[in-house]
């Protein structure tokens, strides 16, 4: 079978980039670990894998906001070389802080579409303070290539940083109709809800979003952090221990590696 | 070169958090008079940018495009009728601004060179405000004097600091001339935190060297036989009397704590007391290293600084241990005044409990969320006399290859610091946390506080571990209390070093020879290099924008020598410097105190006490605290500290699973009970072994491979009475250790946990003793959790409940003490603990919790709305003492070494075969209602509460 090769993106301040790298080798990938400088040396690195990770973390210390130094350092020095990895079809994950850069560069939600980085942020949750919680998300597409569609998720957030905002009605509007919105917070019965149901006041719920393409997609919540049984907060009272839900996320991201790339 | 100043502000429309946290706290304050705070980031920036460039920085850089807005130079006070008080709070200079250095990189990555950078936050307060509160607002709320500045007003920015460059001077003070009087005033007014012997031993020293020592040199001494790095009053000769009767102890640590390891000798023990963390096998390849510290004083003055900078600098514990270990977990365990004190009733000079609990969470949250590290486990205790000391314990966990558990420094090597700048911060740090607090120390010591970058930290851990697999370096250590100069003096120890001090890297101008060697300056480790891999590793460091720098070499003249531009400033022998502290023989007394036993009267309903004391402070529920560390990042977490069917219940201890590779855990807990040591610290101490060790046993830890630390917080051991009850507390580490087979492997104390108030009266801390432990678990996937599981399942005791209810918190909710603290029974508490082990691992339990605070009524309580299940119990079944025939004590006796746990019926037999030996009883079961009840023996409900109740009590007090 074809091998995929991923790069999970280093950067002072990254901290998810080892379990990130283990959840992308359990789904059949091959990963590394490679720091900014790097890529910024030698820009052909991004041209032998087909899976970029932005991992989560605390980027150059979310100084001045969260993602905003590294997304500023991405757009001026690897703009070209990130923006011919989408062109040429290939898959992008942000998570976490990761998510937060693909929306400080405008990469999400439109890559330039749909108004770019102008008209979506992220910003301080409600609650004011860092929050570890698990969360149900629902998926809201049936294009994103790393959702499974229909199949209700449970993953741990952790962040201060989490509130997707838009500048205005319209141009939420303008995420639904476009289907930008990968993921929705909702209840363990699929309904949407008000803190902690979604954690940080997210406008309509919204817990990721994803590109045009379906090939990008940018979420809060950690799915490297539930991809072993174990890892579920009370999985000592499931009587069937199966993967973790975040598995879904990178083996649907390898196997549309195999089959289209 | 011109000055620009930014502001950012939230756009309308866009909720500003930080305004309204504060707006809160206002109110808190009792200030009613301010109607809204809109807050702001300021950045100035010197450069010599255009205006056209200016607004790309602000709108590219500075500002979100969505929910902020910038503002060029200075704004005014929003237009409308309420009256606006400005306030701005800026950092003081010298202090770090990471955020600055970010907006100075980011600004590069734009093409564009900037000066000096600064950031600044600005709040516009809307209402009429007085001067006073003002102030007050500025004082309490905004802004901390000891690392910033408030501007109130729209008055200029302060000075930027600029200093001026340093221009070599050697100081000496003189000492070889000095009487007694004049060696005691020379130790005071330079801080050293010596005592008279001390600056004997050292003025006998120069007379045979015949000159003056430096200043540098004294310094050296001071650091290096401070309480904090030496801990002389623990290794001290004793003579202690218990209730009359004398006994002797050459070195109190070696005869008893030292003495319990060396004697269980375990195999399994790599690496105990000798460096920065304990050190034990994982497997077989890999080992793990734990180490504990105390931050207590930091954090009375500067509670998040103090406390991040704790847990900053218990992080490169590790780090530094051996050839250096990769963190993978946090423990912090707090003790505070009560956070609803009133205001009038906190002495001058003490911040309020509640500002320090949030200022202390807030800062171990900043800094270990953003090393990645997950914090598991913590406790946190409230008591009146914590007022005026917090204590701040951070803990933290490593892993490393078994065969890098030692550090090989060898003569030629070069030694090179690698990471952080340093700078003027924490100064003394180390002389600092050896004294007693008063309500002045606040201005005299608040250079003492050292400021933290996390992100500078995880840069260097980053590097050093890609250093460590390459096998570049021979040793490693950090620079934590006494900054290099301990770092590098300890490295050398044996060997000797010398170091050009012009040479280390620095964070502005200025700093002499002597502020450079006893800097505290976070982020920083030193590592011995052969000169030959010195390139290989410092392209390492470079590649990732690391900051390394060749300081000196191991000579091998045993001697420590110190230079600035090629002149030298310290000769010192190394052998004096380590080796030369006197030793010291102490007094120390203990009595049992005259205590009687409360005569309360018993009571049909015990509802409301069980509902009392779940809303307790110190039994109610942290997770408040818990959700703002990350305690799942490195995807590690197996039983994590909150579980239940709700993620809400207080897990016991916390698992992790530290190889991606391996199923193969890590139990972490820790035990701890301050008020039994009101009554006797012996059984405080055995008490806070059995509950750590308990914690571990419930999750699945095994029972013979436990390693415990030890973290002793105690008040001035000058007098004898607070040395005795030290003294009681190290025996019982000793007999604690040994019943449980269980070796201490690391520990550290703080002493002198004394606040003087402005009207002379003292408050002393209540003897503490941290109780960490950690054990290995076989299988995670065999790992159980405390909440019930499923209706129709049996519950069991496991332990004996007697009538010890001195020190409990049944009494204490009702103003007493008492006398019967509990008393581990040593026979039998190991083999109930193997036991439970046992049953665990053959699945023959499925959920354990112990019964500590608040006894067997609360342990229920929690278990039941953990599951979201109810629980039956019937007292005939609890396994008791013939004196424990009360139900109050029945309920609320905090008796050690006792487990409830569930079995599934069809494991009945075997389970009840497995704990023959050992008092057991069935107690009740798993029911499908959404009640607690139990009956006393005589057959009559003594409590009867729903969940809903039992849990909203609990989580209540601290849901802030």
């Amino acid at each position: 079978m074809k091998k995929v090769k991923a790069i999970v993106l280093r950067a002072a301040g990254i901290n998810c980039d080892m379990e990130t790298e283990d959840a992308l080798e359990l789904a059949g990938a091959e990963a590394e670990r490679v720091h900014i400088n790097r890529i910024i040396e030698d820009k052909k690195l991004l041209d032998q894998c087909q899976i970029l990770v932005f991992p989560g973390g605390f980027s150059y210390g979310d100084d001045v906001a969260a993602g905003k130094i590294l997304a500023n350092q991405i757009v001026h020095h690897l703009h070209e070389p990130v923006q011919k990895f989408i062109d040429d079809g290939k898959l992008v994950l942000g998570i976490c802080n990761g998510f937060q850069v693909l929306i400080k560069t405008g990469i999400l939600p439109g890559n330039g579409q749909s108004g770019g980085q102008d008209t979506v942020t992220i910003t301080d949750n409600d609650s004011n303070k860092f929050e570890d919680r698990w969360v149900y998300l629902a998926p809201q597409t049936e294009k994103c290539i790393f959702i499974e569609a229909g199949r209700q998720i449970y993953l741990p957030i952790a962040h201060a940083e989490g509130k997707i905002v838009t500048k205005d009605e319209a141009a939420l509007e303008s995420l639904k109709s476009e289907g930008h919105v990968a993921f929705k917070y909702v209840d363990e019965n699929g309904e949407e809800g008000p803190y902690p149901i979604n954690p940080n006041g997210s406008v309509d719920s919204i817990a990721g979003l994803t590109d045009t393409t379906g090939r990008i997609l940018g979420l809060m919540p950690h799915p490297e952090r539930h991809v072993r049984p174990t890892q579920h907060p009370h999985w000592t009272r499931l009587k069937d221990k199966t993967d973790g839900d975040g598995m879904t996320i990178f083996n649907n991201a390898v196997k549309y590696v195999q089959e289209n790339l | 070169m011109k000055q620009w100043r930014f502001e950012v502000f939230n756009r309308s429309g866009f909720s500003d958090v930080h305004g309204n946290s504060v707006l809160e706290e206002i109110k808190e304050l009792g200030i009613g008079s301010v109607e809204a705070v809109q807050s702001a980031k300021v950045f100035l920036i010197d450069s010599d940018f255009d205006d056209n460039f200016a607004q790309r920085i602000g709108k590219e850089l500075l500002s979100d495009p969505v929910c902020e807005e910038y503002y060029i130079g200075r704004s005014g006070p929003p237009a409308g009728l309420a009256k606006a008080t400005l306030i701005e709070v800026h950092l003081k200079s010298g202090v770090t601004d990471p955020v600055a250095e970010s907006v100075t990189a980011a600004l590069a990555d734009m093409g564009m060179k900037a000066g000096n950078v600064r950031t600044a936050r600005k709040y516009v307060l809307l209402g009429g405000l007085n001067q006073s509160h003002t102030d007050t607002i500025a004082k309490k709320i905004l802004a901390n004097d000891v690392i910033e500045t408030v501007i109130i007003g729209s008055e200029a920015e302060p000075p930027s600091p600029h200093l001026k460059p340093y221009e070599l001077q050697i100081v000496h003070w003189p000492i070889r001339d000095l009487d007694d009087d004049g060696l005691t005033a020379l130790s005071k007014e330079k801080d050293l935190f010596l005592n008279l012997v001390e600056m004997q031993a050292i003025q006998k020293y120069y007379r045979q060297l015949d000159r003056e020592p430096t200043d540098v040199e004294l310094e050296s001494l001071a650091q290096t036989w401070s309480e904090h790095c030496v801990h002389k009053t623990l290794k001290s000769s004793v003579d202690m009397s218990i209730n009359g009767k004398e006994i002797h102890f050459d070195n109190l640590l070696k005869d008893t704590i030292f003495k319990a390891t060396k004697q269980l000798n375990k195999s399994w023990c790599i690496s105990v007391f000798v460096d920065n963390a304990g050190v034990v096998e994982f497997d077989k390849d890999t080992a793990v290293c734990f180490k504990v510290e105390t931050h207590n004083r930091p954090s009375a003055l500067d509670p998040y600084g103090g406390a991040a900078t704790g847990i900053g600098g218990v992080i490169r514990d590790p780090m530094g241990t051996g050839l250096g270990a990769r963190p993978i977990a946090n423990t912090d365990i707090f003790c505070f005044g009560p956070p609803d004190k009133k205001l009038e009733d906190i002495p001058k000079g003490v911040l309020h409990p509640r500002r320090i609990m949030k200022g202390v969470v807030a800062g171990v949250r900043d800094y270990g969320n953003r090393m990645g590290i997950p914090t598991v486990n913590g406790a946190i205790y409230f008591d009146d006399r914590y007022l005026g000391n917090p204590l701040v314990y951070c803990g933290n966990i490593g892993i490393m290859d078994k065969n890098k558990c030692f550090k090989n420094p060898q003569v030629g090597n070069i030694i090179i610091v690698v990471g952080g700048k340093t700078g003027r911060d924490g100064i003394h740090g180390a002389t600092f946390s050896s004294g007693e607090i008063t309500h002045e120390y606040e201005a005299t010591f608040s250079h003492a506080v050292q400021i933290g970058n996390p992100i500078t930290e995880k840069k260097m851990l980053d590097v050093l571990i890609q250093a460590n697999e390459a096998n570049l370096y021979e040793a490693i250590t950090d620079c934590g209390a006494g900054g290099l100069s301990s770092a590098v003096g300890e490295m050398g120890q044996d060997i000797g070093v010398e170091v050009d001090l012009e040479k280390v890297p620095l964070k502005y101008g200025g700093l002499n020879y002597n502020e450079i060697w006893i800097s505290e300056a976070q982020e920083r480790m030193v590592i011995a290099v052969k000169p030959e891999n010195a390139e290989a590793i410092q392209k390492i460091f470079d590649d990732e924008n690391v900051e390394s720098t060749v300081i000196g070499r191991f000579t091998g003249d045993k001697k420590l020598i110190l230079r600035y531009d090629g002149q030298q400033v310290a000769e010192m022998d190394m052998d004096f410097l380590h080796d030369g502290v006197p030793k010291y023989s102490r007094k120390a007394v203990w009595n049992k105190p005259e205590l009687t036993e409360p005569s309360i009267a018993e009571k049909d309903n015990y509802n409301d006490e069980l509902l009392q004391i779940l809303s307790s402070y110190n039994v109610a529920s942290k997770e408040w605290v818990i959700r703002q560390y990350d305690h799942e990042v490195q995807g590690n977490s197996v039983v994590k500290p909150l579980t239940g069917v709700k993620n809400d219940g207080p897990s016991d201890a916390a698992v992790i699973r530290p190889k991606f590779d391996s199923d193969r855990g890590l139990a972490i807990s820790c035990g701890m009970n301050p008020m039994y040591g009101d009554i006797d610290p012996y059984w405080m101490a055995l008490a806070g072994i059995d509950e750590a060790i308990r914690n571990l046993i419930c999750v699945g830890g095994r029972a013979d491979r436990i390693a415990l630390l030890d973290n002793f917080s105690w008040a001035n051991c000058t007098k004898p009475e607070t040395f005795g009850a030290l003294v009681r507390a190290s025996q019982a580490c000793h007999d604690g250790s040994i019943a449980f087979e269980a070796p201490f492997i690391s520990g550290k104390d703080s002493l002198n946990n004394e606040f003087s108030c402005e009207d002379g009266t003292q408050i002393s801390i209540p003897s503490t003793l941290l109780i960490s432990a950690i054990s290995i678990v076989d299988d995670v996937n065999k790992c159980v959790t405390m909440d019930a599981k499923r209706a129709t399942n049996l519950l069991f005791v496991v332990g004996e409940t007697k009538n010890e209810l001195g020190g409990s918190h049944y009494y204490k909710i009702n103003g007493q003490l008492g006398a019967n603290v509990p008393k581990a029974d040593l026979q039998t508490a190991p083999k109930i603990a193997q036991k439970i082990s046992t049953a665990i691992e053959e699945g023959l339990i499925i959920s354990c919790h112990d019964c500590s605070e608040g006894g067997l009524a609360v342990a229920l309580a929690e278990m039941a709305f953990a599951g979201g299940l109810g629980i039956e119990a019937d007292l005939r079944g609890l396994p008791k003492s013939k004196d424990c025939t009360r139900v109050d004590s029945q309920l609320f006796s905090e008796s050690n070494s006792r487990y409830i746990v569930e079995v599934e019926p069809e494991n009945y037999d075997d389970f009840a075969k497995m704990m023959l030996n050992v008092p057991f009883g069935q107690i009740g079961k798993v029911t499908a209602e959404q009640t607690l009840t139990i009956k006393a023996e005589d057959g009559k409900k003594v409590i009867e509460l729903d969940l809903d109740s039992l849990k909203k009590a609990w989580q209540k007090p601290l849901d802030w």
